[in-house]
């Protein structure tokens, strides 16, 4: 079951570093719990979400593939 | 006693990680890493042209894998603006071996970091810059000079070769330890490497000799092509990832081809049709291709007998090319046996 979404982030038609630059200003917007629902088309994001959601601790949920987009959940937690 | 608030740019090369490791944990300031985003890294234009990793996947981006292996957060900032393209274009500095204006450049990138070092309320901006690894931006005197136009004078740490640099303020306030700073010269990584061992980083990129389209030198001729044929001397940002992409063939000075070398590079140059010809083959496989400006009947017969030779109908006597714009669309008959010295005349 997909992951409910509080928040999306439509980074479709956009290249990297963009959907990354906008997936952390929304985090910084929201606050530790809230899901983002990330969505790109480019397919940079299945290599670069990981890696961020590593340097931030933020959590990665999935990502899938649905047609040309990428539908990316991440758990925002609390900074340390 | 408040802590020390250092920003820091990260490349994600093996010296800025290094950087934010000494200043970080040795130091033990607080640490903001940001990295810039200029639209001339080759790692990013080469994804968006579907080429991929050794492993067959895209690669990722290198400052966000480096902020993963930190365990720190990486802020992009995209500088990929007019401004930044201005400087490029206008080097007060000049230019070094192809189209990179390292002084000029990284003084933007500084006067940038001093701002968000500023609003941030932080004490010195650190980078992973060796005193005498690169020719031009990494000179004693350069440096200076960097340290100088940037407003960042005594705020700029290179915790790499501080001690063969004058001290910043946090140095000499004592708020920072000099004596725990490393003297690193020269263009050898040895001293690097072992450095990344004591400090307990395993894994870090080998180094790749630079990641920057300007020091390329057929992106550097297409480059200067631009604005050699210009009566302004400025570049649009939209002609950034045309640049690194395709065969280029200048047919006059106000018309220039562009054609695709693979199926990635067609997809970029049909994204960036806005504002040009598109043209290709009509009933044959073949590469997409654009135009720039306004075309004479004999150079769009040229242009398409160039974009016809390069498809599977190359060998054929004829083949049909169509040119589609705002404007409407148009179709050419061509022969596509063109002679490769005439091709050849015309590459940029």
């Amino acid at each position: 079951m997909r992951p409910r979404a509080d928040r999306i982030v439509d980074t479709s038609g956009t290249f990297c570093p963009v959907p990354i630059i906008e997936t952390a200003k929304a985090a910084r917007e929201e606050g530790p719990g809230r899901i983002l629902l990330v969505i790109a088309t480019d397919p940079g994001i299945e290599a670069d979400l990981p890696v961020w959601c590593q340097g931030t601790r933020n959590e990665l949920l999935g990502i899938e593939r649905e047609g040309g987009r990428y539908l990316c959940w991440v758990r925002l937690v609390e900074k340390r | 006693m408040k802590k020390v608030k250092a920003l820091g740019l990260l490349s994600g090369g093996l010296d800025s990680m290094l950087a934010l490791k000494i200043v970080r944990d040795v130091l033990g300031c607080e640490v903001r890493a940001i990295h810039f985003y200029t639209g001339f890294c080759i790692t990013e234009s080469q994804r968006r042209r579907g080429i991929p990793g050794k492993d067959g996947k895209p690669k990722a981006n290198e400052a966000l894998v480096a902020g993963a292996r930190l365990g720190v957060e990486v802020e992009m900032i995209d500088i990929s603006d007019q401004g930044y393209l201005d400087v490029i274009a206008n080097p007060k500095y000049g230019y070094g071996a192809n189209a990179n204006p390292c002084i000029d450049c990284r003084i933007d990138m500084f006067v940038r970091a001093r701002k968000i070092l500023d609003e941030w309320g932080g004490d010195f901006v650190f980078t992973g810059e060796v005193l005498g690894q690169r020719p031009k931006s990494q000179r004693r005197s350069t440096m200076w000079v960097i340290e100088r136009d940037s407003g960042l004078q005594g705020r700029l740490l290179r915790p790499l070769s501080a001690k063969l640099l004058p001290p910043t303020q946090a140095e000499l306030d004592g708020r920072i330890d000099r004596e725990k700073l490393y003297a690193i010269s020269g263009r050898s990584r040895k001293e690097q490497m072992a450095l990344a061992v004591e400090l307990g980083l395993e894994e870090y990129p080998q180094p790749a000799g630079g990641c920057c389209y300007l020091t390329d030198e057929a992106f550097a001729r297409r480059f200067f092509d631009i604005l050699d044929h210009r009566a302004e001397r400025r570049i649009e940002r939209d002609e950034i990832p045309l640049l690194a992409t395709g065969r280029h063939f200048r047919l006059s000075p106000k018309v220039k081809l562009v054609v695709g070398r693979s199926e990635g590079e067609n997809f970029q140059l049909q994204r960036h049709a806005e504002g040009r010809y598109l043209v290709q083959a009509r009933d044959v496989p073949g590469p997409v291709a654009l135009v720039e400006g306004e075309p004479t009947w004999e150079e769009m017969v040229l242009a398409s007998r160039i974009v016809a030779r390069y498809g599977k109908g190359k060998d054929r006597d004829e083949v049909a090319v169509v040119w589609e714009s705002d404007g409407g669309r148009d179709e050419l008959t061509v022969d596509p046996r063109i002679d490769e010295s005439t091709i050849e005349a015309l590459r940029i």
